[in-house]
C-alpha cells in the first residue's frame, strides 16, 4: 500500500513536471534588457512592446523578471558600464540593443565569461559569444531601389537621405542603396544626413534642393520621409516618390496624399516589436534549446494595399508595429537551423 | 588642516559614500570581480580627466578631448594593431598637434574654448575617416594589460592609484609642475621671471595630448575595438571630474589625485543610479544633482574657511 502510494506520487510528480516542462525551466531566470537610446518613436514603441510582452511573461511565470534599462545618453562607454552592472546584479540573460557593434564587446565578453546568455538585436554586437538577431540593412537599401525600378523602369535621379554619420546602420543601408542603384538606371544625385529625424531631414533636404536637378524619388532610412516631403512641398518642385519608414506621420501623410492625388509609394522598416522576439530567443536559449548564433529579422512592409489597416493600428507619433510570440521565435529558430 | 587637505578630503568622502551605497544595494560588488567591473571603465575616464586637468591648469578649457580620445581609440584599433610604426607615428603626431594648438592659442591670444571646439570637429572627422564603420581590434598586449588579473587588487584600482600618484608628484612636486601651475595662476609673473609662457603652454597641451592618447588606448584595451563616436561623453565627464575632484576653472588650482577620484565618482554615480532601478529619464538629472550636491558642500566648506 505504502509502496503503491509512493509510486502513484512519483507518477503524478513526473506528469506534472512533464506537462509544465516548457515553462518551468526558465521560471526562476531573470532577463535584463540593455537599451542604448529611447529618444525616437521607434525606440519608444520598442520599449512599450517589451513591457507588454515581458510583463505578461513574468505574470504567467515564464521568467522571474525582465527589467528594461536605458542608458541616459546614447554612448557605448555608458552602455558597457550598464552591462557590467547587470553582470553584478546577477541576471541570467542580457538582451542588448547596442550603441555600437564593437565598442561594448569587452563588456559582452565579461558577461559571457560570467555564464550569462547575451542576445543582441537591431543594434547587434560582433562578439562571437553573443547571439545576434540582425536586420539585413543592406537588403533594406536594395529593396527600396528594387521597388523604384518597378515604378520607374526608365530610371531617374535619386536623392538619398542618410542616417547618423559613423553609425553602422547608416553605412549598411546606404551601401545597399548604392549597390542596387549601380546596377539600375537610377543615379544618386545628392546625399544628405537626416539623422533619422523628420526635422533634421527637412532642414537637410531644404538645404540641398536648390543645387539639385529634377528628383524622381527619394531613398531614405526611416524617420526622415515626412521631413523630406515637407521640404519638397515648400518648393515648386513636383513631389517625388519618397520611400517611407513605417512612421505614423509618414503613413498619415502618404494616406492623405493618396486620397488627394493618388500618390503611391512603399514603406519598410523593422517592427519595434523585434525586442520581444529577442526576449523569446533569450528565453529559449536559457531553456537549453539549441539556437543558431545568427538569426535574421523579417521586414515589416507597408504597401498601398495594407496602408489603411496599418495606419489604423499605429498610434499617433509612433511606428507601425507587430509583437512576436514564443511560437514566432520558435519558427525563426527552426528555420535558421 | 590646510585648504589643500580639505580640497582632497571632500572627493574622497563623496566617493566613499557612493561606494558604501553601491555595496549596500549590491553586495556582490564587494569583491575583486565586482570592483573590477565597477571601475574598469573609469580608467580611460580618469586619463581623459588628467588631460583636461592639464588644460584647466593653464587657465584654458578643452572641448575636444572627447573626440580626441575617440580618434586615438580608432587609430589604436586600426593602425597601431596592423602597422605599429605608422600607428605610433600618428599618435605622436596627434600629441604634436595638441602642443601646437597650445602654442597657437597663446601666441595669437585666441580663446581656447573656440579653438578646441573647432578642433573637436577636426578629430571627429579624422576618426570617421580612419574608421568609417565601427570595428578594428585591440593590440594583443594592450588587451592583455587591461584585462590582467593581478593578485589581490584589480587593475581597475591599481591603474587610477598609479596615475593619481605620478601626476601628483609631477604637478605638485616637480619644478615644471610648479611653473605650469604658475602659468595658470599668473602668467605675467612667469613671463617676467624669464620663462617662455609659449613653451610652457605648449608643454601643458602636449601632456594633455599624451594623456588623451593613453585614454584612447586604455579604452580600446577594454572594449577590444573602436567606434568613431566611442568617447564623445568624455568631454563633459572630464571637466566635471576635474571640478568634482577639487579643481577650479581659474587656472593653477588643480588636484591630480582629486581629479582621478572625481572621474571614479562620476563613473560610480551612474552605476549607483542604475542599481537603484531609477528610470533612465531621471538618471541624467540625478547625476547632475549628485554633482551639484558635492559642489555645494565644497562651497560651504571653502566659504567657512575664508571667513575664519
Amino acid at each position: 500500500m505504502k509502496f503503491k502510494n509512493m509510486l502513484m506520487g512519483v507518477i503524478a510528480g513526473t506528469t506534472i513536471l512533464a506537462s509544465t516542462h516548457a515553462m518551468a525551466d526558465t521560471a526562476d531566470k531573470r532577463i535584463a534588457f540593455s537599451n542604448n537610446y529611447a529618444g525616437n518613436s521607434w525606440r519608444q514603441a520598442m520599449l512599450q512592446s517589451w513591457d507588454k510582452v515581458t510583463g505578461e511573461a513574468v505574470k504567467t511565470g515564464v521568467v522571474a523578471a525582465a527589467d528594461a534599462f536605458t542608458t541616459s545618453e546614447n554612448q557605448a562607454t555608458e552602455q558597457a558600464a550598464q552591462i557590467q552592472n547587470m553582470i553584478l546584479q546577477g541576471y541570467d540573460a542580457i538582451v542588448i540593443d547596442a550603441a555600437s557593434p564593437t565598442a561594448i564587446n569587452g563588456a559582452v565578453r565579461e558577461a559571457c565569461d560570467a555564464g550569462i546568455t547575451v542576445v543582441s538585436f537591431d543594434g547587434i554586437v560582433t562578439e562571437p559569444c553573443a547571439w545576434r538577431i540582425a536586420v539585413d540593412f543592406r537588403q533594406m537599401g536594395r529593396e527600396q531601389v528594387k521597388y523604384l525600378e518597378k515604378r520607374y523602369p526608365d530610371g531617374g535621379n535619386l536623392l538619398e537621405i542618410r542616417g547618423l554619420a559613423g553609425v553602422f546602420v547608416d553605412d549598411e543601408i546606404s551601401a545597399g542603396i548604392h549597390e542596387a542603384a549601380k546596377d539600375s538606371k537610377f543615379k544618386i544625385v545628392g546625399s544628405v544626413h537626416g539623422d533619422w529625424a523628420q526635422d533634421v531631414a527637412q532642414k537637410a533636404v531644404a538645404g540641398i534642393l536648390p543645387s539639385l536637378p529634377d528628383i524622381t524619388a527619394v531613398v531614405t532610412q526611416g524617420g526622415d520621409g515626412y521631413g523630406a516631403a515637407r521640404a519638397f512641398a515648400a518648393t515648386d518642385r513636383p513631389m517625388p516618390t519618397i520611400i517611407m519608414g513605417n512612421r505614423q506621420d509618414e503613413l498619415k501623410w502618404w494616406s492623405d496624399e493618396h486620397a488627394k492625388n493618388g500618390y503611391e509609394t512603399t514603406s519598410l522598416s523593422i517592427a519595434p516589436g523585434v525586442s520581444t522576439l529577442a526576449f523569446w530567443v533569450a528565453q529559449q536559449v536559457l531553456n537549453g534549446k539549441e539556437v543558431a548564433k545568427d538569426l535574421t529579422v523579417p521586414f515589416l512592409r507597408v504597401d498601398q494595399d495594407n496602408l489603411a489597416e496599418m495606419l489604423a493600428t499605429t498610434p499617433e507619433g509612433s511606428v507601425a508595429n507587430v509583437e512576436y510570440s514564443l511560437e514566432d521565435a520558435q519558427t525563426l529558430i527552426k528555420s535558421t537551423k | 588642516m590646510t585648504r589643500d587637505h580639505l580640497r582632497i578630503l571632500l572627493p574622497i568622502f563623496s566617493l566613499g559614500l557612493l561606494l558604501a551605497g553601491v555595496f549596500y544595494l549590491q553586495p556582490r560588488a564587494m569583491s575583486y570581480f565586482g570592483l573590477n567591473l565597477l571601475f574598469n571603465l573609469a580608467v580611460p575616464v580618469a586619463l581623459a580627466t588628467i588631460a583636461q586637468m592639464m588644460i584647466l591648469m593653464v587657465n584654458d578649457i578643452d572641448l575636444s578631448i572627447g573626440t580626441f580620445v575617440s580618434f586615438c581609440a580608432c587609430v589604436t584599433a586600426t593602425f597601431v594593431q596592423s602597422d605599429p610604426v605608422v600607428g605610433y607615428a600618428m599618435l605622436l603626431g596627434a600629441i604634436a598637434v595638441y602642443a601646437a594648438m597650445g602654442a597657437i592659442i597663446h601666441a595669437r591670444g585666441l580663446p581656447a574654448i573656440v579653438v578646441t571646439l573647432g578642433m573637436s570637429f577636426f578629430w571627429s572627422g579624422m576618426a570617421i575617416l580612419i574608421l568609417p564603420s565601427p570595428g578594428g581590434s585591440a593590440p594583443a598586449w594592450l588587451h592583455a594589460m587591461m584585462k590582467a588579473k593581478p593578485p589581490f587588487v584589480p587593475v581597475a584600482i591599481i591603474a587610477p592609484v598609479v596615475i593619481g600618484l605620478i601626476m601628483h608628484y609631477f604637478v605638485k612636486r616637480s619644478s615644471l609642475g610648479v611653473l605650469l601651475r604658475g602659468v595658470g595662476g599668473n602668467s605675467q609673473a612667469i613671463d617676467r621671471s624669464g620663462w617662455s609662457v609659449l613653451g610652457l603652454k605648449a608643454t601643458a597641451y602636449g601632456i594633455a595630448g599624451l594623456f588623451g592618447v593613453l585614454s584612447g588606448m586604455a579604452l580600446v584595451g577594454l572594449t577590444t575595438s573602436a567606434d568613431a563616436n566611442i568617447a564623445l561623453r568624455y568631454t563633459l565627464l572630464s571637466i566635471a571630474g576635474v571640478i568634482l575632484g577639487g579643481g577650479e576653472f581659474t587656472g593653477g588650482r588643480v588636484s591630480p589625485i582629486g581629479a582621478v577620484i572625481g572621474a571614479m565618482t562620476l563613473t560610480l554615480a551612474a552605476s549607483f543610479l542604475s542599481f537603484l532601478h531609477l528610470s533612465s529619464d531621471w538618471q541624467i538629472g540625478a547625476q547632475g544633482a549628485i554633482l551639484i550636491l558635492v559642489l555645494a558642500v565644497r562651497l560651504v566648506f571653502t566659504r567657512r574657511e575664508a571667513l575664519a
